[in-house]
C-alpha cells in the first residue's frame, strides 16, 4: 500500500499535478448510531447523511460507523475506540450520548466531536440540531384544513422539550387556520416500537381523531392510518411507501448538508465549536412532497414553507396562551431559543396532561 | 430415522476439561467461514475479535467494566440455579438495587461523607434482595412459578425507574430531560488503578466469585444447596428445608444483582437514566450456564462474553461488518459450548427402524 501510494505520488508529481491530496492518508470521519442504520427513521436518516458525505467528499475522507450502540458506559467505550482508531471528527447521533461524548472529548482534545440534539459543548465539542418544529407547524396547518372533526391524534415518544415543542408547534399551526382545533396525545414512551406505536394509533382513531401524526420512528402508525382510511404525516424519513394514499407530507431529516459543511470546515482547518440549530432554510430539514390533498391546501402549505424559509414567519409568535388559558406571548412577541429548548408546558388546544 | 440422546454411563474427565477449548476451536472455524463468505479476511476478522481488545491497556479496562456486572449477577444466579430455583428476574433486581442505592446521592445529595459509598452499596444489595423477595414469597408460600413472577417483575422495575427519572427524581437543572442529578464525588465508586476506568465493581465481582466458590465447596450451606437442587426429597431427609432454601437463594442472587446495579450506576454511569442496563441481568443467565454454574468458571465466562462484545465493536470498525454479525458470532460460541457440554453427558444415537420399514416398503 505504501509503495503504491509512493508510486502514485511520484507519478502525479512527475505529471505536475498537486500530489498532496492523493498521497496523504484520507481523513476519517466517524459516526456513532443508537439504532440500526436501516431502522427506517432516525438512524437511517443519519446514515443517509453519512452516505451523502462519502459521495461528495469521498476523495478526501473515509467514513466509519458503529450502530446499535447502547447509551451509557457502552457509548463511552465506542466513542473512545473511535478516538483511538484515528477518527478526526466524530458525530454522536443520539441525545443520550451527551455525557459520554463530553467525557471522551476531555481525554482527546485533538479530536473534534459533534453531538446531535444535546446542550453541552467544549472547545472540541460542537452540538447540532434541527428545527423540526418548523415542519410541524406546516403539518398543523394542513391538518386543520384536512380534518373534518377538528381533532388530530399525536403519538409522542418522551416528554422532553424537543417533543413538547413539536406538539405545541403543530397546535399553533393548526389553530392559525381553525381556532377551535384540538389534539389528543398518547405517550408511547419509546422511540422505536412498531407494536406500541400501532396500538397508540388505533386508540387515537377509536377516540375519534381523523388525522394522525407521530414523533416516533416506525411506519406502523402510517400503516394503521392507511387501514382505517384516515390521513397521516410521516416522521424523520419519507414514509410514502407505507401509505401511498395516506401520507400528506413528512418531516424528512436531511443531515447530509450539515455533515458536508462541517467536514469541509474540518478539512480546511476552520472547524470551531458551535451550537448549530438549523431549519428548513438551511436544508437540514425538508418536507416530503405534499400529496393526497386538494390544490388549495397544497398551495397554503407551500406558501407557509416559503415564509418560514424567508424568516417572515416564526411559529412561536404571539399572541399565544398556555394550556390553562393564561397568556404566554404578547402580540408579535417571539419565543427565544432558550425557552424553546427547555419547553415543558403545553399551549392552548392540547387535550392532554403533560407528564411531569 | 430418529435421533435420541442417551445418557452416558461415565463422563469423561478429559473431555470435560477439553470441551470449552473444542467449542472455541469450532467457533473459530465456523466464524472464519462466515467471515470468508461475507468477503472479509477471516484472519483480520478473528484478530480484531479476539486479539485486538486484549493488546491495549485501555481496552483491558473496558473488558473488566463490561464483565463486572455479568460476573456479579452470574455468580448469584449460580447459587439460585444450583438449588433448583429459577430466578429469571435478575435484570429487575439489578435495576431496583441501582434505585435503592441511588437514594442517598439523589435525594440527600447535600450529604457528603465517606460513609455515603458503603451505605449506597448496602442499600443496593437490600434493594435487589427485597425485590427478589417478592417471587421468593410467592413461591415459598403460594407455590407460584418463580420463572414467571421474577420475569414479569423485570418490567415493573424498568417502568418504575422510568417513572422516577421522569418524575420525582428528575434533575432540576437537567433541562427537563429524563435523568437524575449526577452523583457527587463521594458517591462515585473510585477507579481501581491509575491506568484506566475500571472501578471497584470488578473487585466486588471477583471477591463474590471466590466467596461463593468457597461456600459451595467447603461449607454445609453449599452442600445444602447442591443436595436440595438435585433432589428435594433427599434434602428433606437430611433435615434441609426447601422453603428456606427458596428464600436464601432468591435473596442472595437478588442482593448480588442489586450490588451489580448500584456498582454500575455509581462507577460507570454516575446518575440514573431511564435505561441503565443493556440487558445484563439476562446475559448473566447465559454467563452462569457458560461457566457451568461454577463461580470461577463464571468469571472466565463473563470475561469471554465481554470480549465478544468488545471484539464485535473492533470488528465493526476495522473490517466494517454489521453488529448483527457480532450477535451471530456470539450465538455460534454459545451453541458450540452448550452442545459440546451436552455431548459429554449424552451420546447421540440414531434409531433407524422407521427408515428400515420404508426401505422394505420400497422393495415390494
Amino acid at each position: 500500500m505504501k509503495k503504491l501510494l509512493l508510486a502514485l505520488a511520484t507519478t502525479t508529481a512527475v505529471l505536475g499535478f498537486a500530489a498532496a491530496a492523493s498521497a496523504q492518508e484520507k481523513a476519517k470521519i466517524c459516526f456513532v448510531y443508537v439504532g440500526s442504520k436501516t431502522d427506517g427513521g432516525w438512524t437511517q436518516a443519519h446514515d443517509i447523511g453519512r452516505q451523502q458525505l462519502e459521495k461528495e467528499l469521498g476523495d478526501k475522507i473515509e467514513t466509519q460507523f458503529l450502530e446499535n450502540v447502547p447509551e451509557g458506559p457502552d457509548a463511552e467505550r465506542a466513542i473512545e475506540r473511535m478516538a483511538r482508531s484515528g477518527c478526526g471528527l466524530i458525530f454522536t447521533t443520539s441525545f443520550g450520548f451527551m455525557d459520554a461524548t463530553i467525557k471522551i472529548a476531555q481525554k482527546f482534545p485533538d479530536v473534534k466531536f459533534e453531538h446531535a440534539t444535546g446542550y453541552k459543548t467544549l472547545p472540541n465539542v460542537a452540538t447540532y440540531n434541527s428545527r423540526f418544529y418548523e415542519g410541524r407547524y406546516i403539518q398543523g396547518q394542513i391538518a386543520a384544513k384536512m380534518s373534518e372533526k377538528g381533532v388530530a391524534g399525536y403519538i409522542a415518544s418522551f416528554p422532553i422539550p424537543e417533543v413538547v415543542m413539536g406538539i405545541n408547534s403543530f397546535v399553533i399551526g393548526a389553530r392559525s387556520v381553525n381556532p377551535d382545533f384540538k389534539i389528543k396525545v398518547i405517550w408511547a414512551n419509546t422511540w422505536f416500537d412498531p407494536g406500541k406505536e400501532a396500538d397508540a394509533a388505533k386508540a387515537l382513531i377509536d377516540q375519534g381523531v381523523d388525522i394522525l401524526t407521530q414523533h416516533t420512528d416506525t411506519t406502523a402508525p402510517m400503516q394503521v392510518a392507511a387501514e382505517r382510511g384516515i390521513k397521516a404525516f410521516g416522521q424523520a424519513s419519507d414514509m410514502i411507501a407505507a401509505g401511498p394514499n395516506t401520507q400528506l407530507t413528512a418531516i424528512v431529516d436531511t443531515w447530509g448538508a450539515y455533515y458536508v459543511k462541517r467536514t469541509k470546515a474540518f478539512l480546511d482547518g476552520k472547524w470551531e465549536s458551535t451550537s448549530s440549530w438549523d431549519g428548513l432554510k438551511d436544508g437540514i430539514l425538508t418536507m416530503a412532497p405534499y400529496t393526497n390533498m386538494p390544490d388549495d391546501v397544497k398551495a397554503m402549505a407551500e406558501a407557509t414553507e416559503a415564509k418560514i424559509k424567508s424568516g417572515e414567519l416564526k411559529p412561536f409568535t404571539g399572541p399565544l396562551n398556555k394550556q390553562d388559558g393564561s397568556p404566554w406571548l404578547k402580540e408579535g412577541e417571539t419565543a427565544d431559543d432558550a425557552t424553546l429548548l427547555g419547553m415543558n408546558f403545553y399551549v392552548e388546544g392540547v387535550d392532554d396532561k403533560l407528564p411531569q | 430415522m430418529r435421533i435420541e440422546l442417551e445418557k452416558r454411563a461415565k463422563v469423561s474427565t478429559l473431555f470435560s476439561v477439553l470441551s470449552p477449548f473444542i467449542a472455541f476451536a469450532l467457533t473459530i472455524v465456523f466464524g472464519g467461514i462466515m467471515f470468508a463468505l461475507l468477503g472479509k479476511s477471516p484472519v483480520t476478522a478473528l484478530y480484531s475479535f479476539f486479539v485486538e481488545p486484549l493488546i491495549e491497556v485501555w481496552s483491558l479496562h473496558e473488558l473488566a467494566i463490561k464483565a463486572a456486572p455479568l460476573i456479579l449477577i452470574g455468580v448469584g444466579l449460580s447459587v439460585c440455579f444450583r438449588s433448583n430455583n429459577w430466578n429469571i428476574g435478575a435484570e429487575g433486581q439489578f435495576i431496583m438495587g441501582a434505585i435503592a442505592g441511588s437514594i442517598l446521592p439523589v435525594v440527600f445529595y447535600d450529604w457528603q461523607s465517606p460513609l455515603v459509598l458503603p451505605l449506597m452499596m448496602l442499600f443496593g444489595m437490600i434493594g435487589g434482595a427485597l425485590f427478589a423477595a417478592i417471587p421468593a414469597f410467592l413461591k415459598a408460600h403460594m407455590n407460584t412459578n418463580e420463572i414467571l413472577t421474577s420475569l414479569m417483575l423485570v418490567y415493573v422495575a424498568q417502568l418504575f425507574l422510568d417513572w422516577l427519572v421522569r418524575g420525582p427524581w428528575r434533575n432540576p437543572q437537567g433541562m427537563n430531560f429524563p435523568e437524575t442529578r449526577t452523583f457527587g464525588p463521594d458517591a462515585i465508586l473510585p477507579e481501581m488503578l491509575a491506568s484506566g476506568r475500571t472501578h471497584w465493581g470488578f473487585a466486588f465481582a471477583i471477591i463474590a466469585a471466590v466467596l461463593v466458590w468457597f461456600m459451595m465447596r467447603y461449607t454445609l450451606r453449599g452442600f445444602e444447596i447442591t443436595v436440595l437442587g438435585q433432589s428435594e426429597r433427599a434434602g428433606r431427609f437430611a433435615g434441609f428445608s426447601s422453603r428456606k432454601m427458596i428464600w436464601f437463594s432468591m435473596l442472595f442472587s437478588g442482593a448480588l444483582a442489586g450490588l451489580a446495579g448500584i456498582a454500575e450506576v455509581s462507577g460507570a454511569i454516575q446518575q440514573l437514566r431511564p435505561v441503565i442496563s443493556p440487558g445484563y441481568g439476562f446475559t448473566a443467565i447465559i454467563v452462569a450456564f457458560l461457566g457451568r454454574l461454577n463461580p470461577l468458571g463464571i468469571v472466565a465466562a463473563g470475561l469471554v462474553l465481554a470480549l465478544t462484545y468488545l471484539g464485535g465493536e473492533a470488528a465493526q470498525l476495522s473490517i466494517g461488518v454489521s453488529d448483527k454479525v457480532t450477535r451471530v458470532f456470539q450465538g455460534l460460541l454459545l451453541f458450540f459450548v452448550l452442545s459440546c457440554d451436552t455431548l459429554i453427558h449424552y451420546r447421540i444415537r440414531l434409531v433407524w427402524e422407521r427408515f428400515a420399514v420404508a426401505k422394505t416398503d420400497e422393495a415390494h
